[in-house]
């Protein structure tokens, strides 16, 4: 789960790091309050969406008076932001945030995230800030730093010095610098972050270091514990079938093709994605509708992958495993028919009783066609929107 | 022989009386595992399904010798079950569970990594040695006892690779699903070695897919550690960039992770990449024939 940069904000302030002094607005006529509030010479607009590049697209803008930001304000508010990271689709701006201008001398980048071949959170800090990691990491290897945290004793103060030297702070930078990192780890520790990254940490012209933009995502799995974070979800800036599928307790991720995909697990979904590519069609989702497809989770999933206009077939890929193929055609066929389905459902069936679910679907007198294997399931679905 | 299990195998189960661990300690009875008992805080002293339910894990394998266990307790649980488990002197501990937050996984891996303990998952269908010994959620009705060693991070694929390698009358000497999250117990390398090691096992199946690297460095182990026949498949070849599929672990994050880098790292290391989840047994016999020959 994401949080926008004035969420982000709100929660590093709260752990003692320091950040340009702001307020986010949903309303453009509030930035009037807000500029007169934040003395500054400049103010600078940011467009609240969970994409990067918003700057080059246009979501990021610097104004010198409160007239000129609440023009770009109301230009931004309600409008759809397309960025190279939300192409083609883009999200919606539900807010900016107004922040303070700060006179910047240097741009340095910092991250920390969990590196799973070591087992450990990580922290990444280069001198070349402003831009991607992955840009640097291709034009500048040699200027990624990164430290490795033991998780009995956490972020050290040497590490952080290491860090500081190598990216040539100086005198009390040093020490302001360290107190932000084990601030950080700090704040990833107790929010279960899965990702923090600080792009630019900026030096100001009086040496003073702040965290001018910032990126978190917390992890999934934890959410049952933050609840806090997990009510600032904003499921405007997530795809609406997915975000509907979320609160169904369905894995669907959204993709570009016309065969929707219904299949048990996360493995066998992505193949059956595959096999479709393969024998050269497309799929238009991922969804793993988990070990117990019911009557009730089947029609769930069809109405979702339905809700997609593009879907000009539907294929079932479901492997019995302990669960009879006998019920999950049976809830195959209620689900097809509490559905109205007005496109062809292909389904491929394998587990115990197999045979009894094939002819159960094959006499259904719906619009079923029983495959047999996945590879015939592949075929008979490409034919199928082919027609 | 097998890896990690066999017929005698003394088997607990943590969250034993709870509706997973009861139904699938109850498939795993009937498939002839040496279930010896559970373990459900409060209800020490009752009996279940025929087996002693235990307070703690120490009084279990006190009182019952059992040298592993499987977890079917809910994520918020999951890191104390397998500490408690690691404590209690269990050799090889089995997390079905999903959902276990990565920063509970690190401590654990932390922690676990001080003793000689195995730990297969989380997030994971479980072990079978087909005709001895079933551990997890699989349908034991599809294996049959043979040559090919499976292992593989997504459930449901596994069972494909079983059914594959049952219709062609291979069998499989033991299949192993280490899971689908990023941070986990055994991963491909230390499998591929008990796999190489196992004089049962004359090929092997490995099935991965998308997100991190573990499917390159087995690549790397494979070229030179392995010398039986090994066949792949890696899942997500269709995968977009920066989502997570379904598994915690499945997600190409700053262009690595993707599904043709891992195939190509196989292919040079020797194994026979199967590009269909189809063709996962046709690919095993490709790769005993080619060497043979």
């Amino acid at each position: 789960m994401n949080l926008h940069e004035y969420q982000a904000k709100t929660l590093l302030q709260k752990y003692g790091i320091p950040v340009p002094r702001g307020q986010v607005v949903a309303v453009a006529k509030e930035t009037v309050a807000v500029t007169t509030e934040i003395a500054s010479n400049a103010w600078v607009v940011k467009a609240q969406v969970h994409a990067g590049g918003r700057g080059k697209a246009g979501g990021v803008k610097v104004v010198k008076s409160a007239s000129e930001a609440q023009v770009v304000a109301s230009e931004l508010l309600g409008k759809t932001l397309v960025t190279y990271q939300n192409a083609p689709d883009g999200q919606p701006v539900n807010q900016v945030l107004i922040e303070e201008t700060l006179p910047i001398a240097r741009e340095l980048y910092l991250s920390m995230l969990v590196d799973r071949s070591l087992e450990r959170v990580v922290v990444v800090a280069s001198s070349a800030g402003g831009m991607d990691i992955e840009e640097i990491a291709q034009n500048s290897p040699e200027k990624i730093l990164q430290e490795v945290c033991d998780p009995l004793t956490g972020l050290m103060d040497y590490q952080a010095r290491n860090l500081g030297f190598k990216l040539d702070l100086v005198g009390d930078q040093i020490s302001a610098f360290s107190k932000i990192l084990k601030g950080l780890y700090k704040l990833f520790k107790e929010n279960d972050l899965a990702l923090l990254e600080i792009n630019p940490l900026v030096v100001t012209s009086d040496g003073k270091l702040f965290a001018l933009d910032c990126k978190m995502s917390v992890d999934d799995n934890a959410l049952y514990r933050q609840k806090a974070l997990a009510e600032q979800r904003d499921w405007s800036q997530e795809d609406s079938k997915e975000a509907v599928a979320h609160h169904a307790g369905l894995n669907y991720i959204a993709l570009n093709g016309n065969i929707g995909c219904m299949v048990n697990g996360a493995g066998l979904a992505m193949a059956t994605m595959d096999l479709i590519k393969l024998h050269g069609g497309a799929p238009a989702n991922f969804l793993d509708v988990g070990g117990g497809a019911t009557a009730e989770t089947v029609t769930k999933a069809f109405k979702i992958i339905l809700a997609d206009s593009n879907v000009k077939a539907i294929l079932v890929n479901i492997f019995g495993g302990i669960m009879r193929c006998d019920i999950i055609a049976e809830g195959i066929i209620t689900a097809v028919k509490e559905v109205g389905m007005q496109i062809p459902v292909i389904v491929r069936l394998e587990g115990t009783n197999v045979e009894l679910g094939k002819t159960m679907l094959q006499t259904s007198g719906l619009n079923i066609i029983s495959a047999d294997g996945l590879t015939d399931a592949a075929v008979q679905a490409v034919k199928a929107v082919l027609v | 022989m097998s890896i990690l299990v066999n017929k005698n195998t003394k088997v607990l189960c943590q969250g034993f009386t709870g509706k997973q661990g009861s139904f699938h300690s109850e498939q795993a009875l009937a498939y002839g595992t040496k279930m010896v008992g559970g373990v459900t805080p409060g209800k020490g002293g009752l009996i279940h399904l025929g087996l002693p339910v235990f307070n703690t894990m120490r009084d279990a394998v006190r009182e019952t010798g059992a040298t592993a266990s499987v977890i079917y307790v809910p994520p918020a649980f999951a890191a104390d079950s397998i500490l408690e488990a690691c404590d209690a002197g269990i050799e090889l501990i089995i997390c079905i569970t999903e959902g276990i937050p990565v920063l509970d996984m690190l401590n654990v891996k932390h922690v676990l990594n001080s003793y000689n303990v195995k730990l297969i998952g989380p997030n994971c269908p479980g072990v079978i040695t087909p005709d001895e010994c079933k551990i997890g959620i699989m349908p034991g009705s599809i294996h049959l006892r043979g040559k090919v060693g499976i292992v593989s991070r997504s459930g449901t694929l596994t069972y494909e690779a079983v059914h594959q390698t049952t219709a062609l009358k291979l069998g499989q000497s033991t299949c192993v699903g280490i899971g689908g999250d990023p941070i986990k117990g055994l991963n491909f390398i230390e499998c591929l070695e008990m796999f190489e090691a196992d004089d049962e096992t004359e090929a092997i199946i490995m099935v991965g897919e998308i997100g991190g690297s573990d499917e390159e460095a087995a690549a790397e182990f494979i070229k030179s550690n392995v010398s039986k026949p090994v066949a792949a498949y890696i899942a997500g070849q269709t995968a977009p960039a920066g989502k997570r599929m379904g598994h915690a672990g499945a997600i190409i994050s700053g262009g690595s992770g993707k599904a043709e880098d891992k195939m190509r790292a196989l292919e040079r290391a020797g194994a026979v990449v199967a590009s269909s989840p189809a063709g996962l047994g046709e690919a095993v016999l490709a790769a005993i024939n080619l060497k043979i020959k």
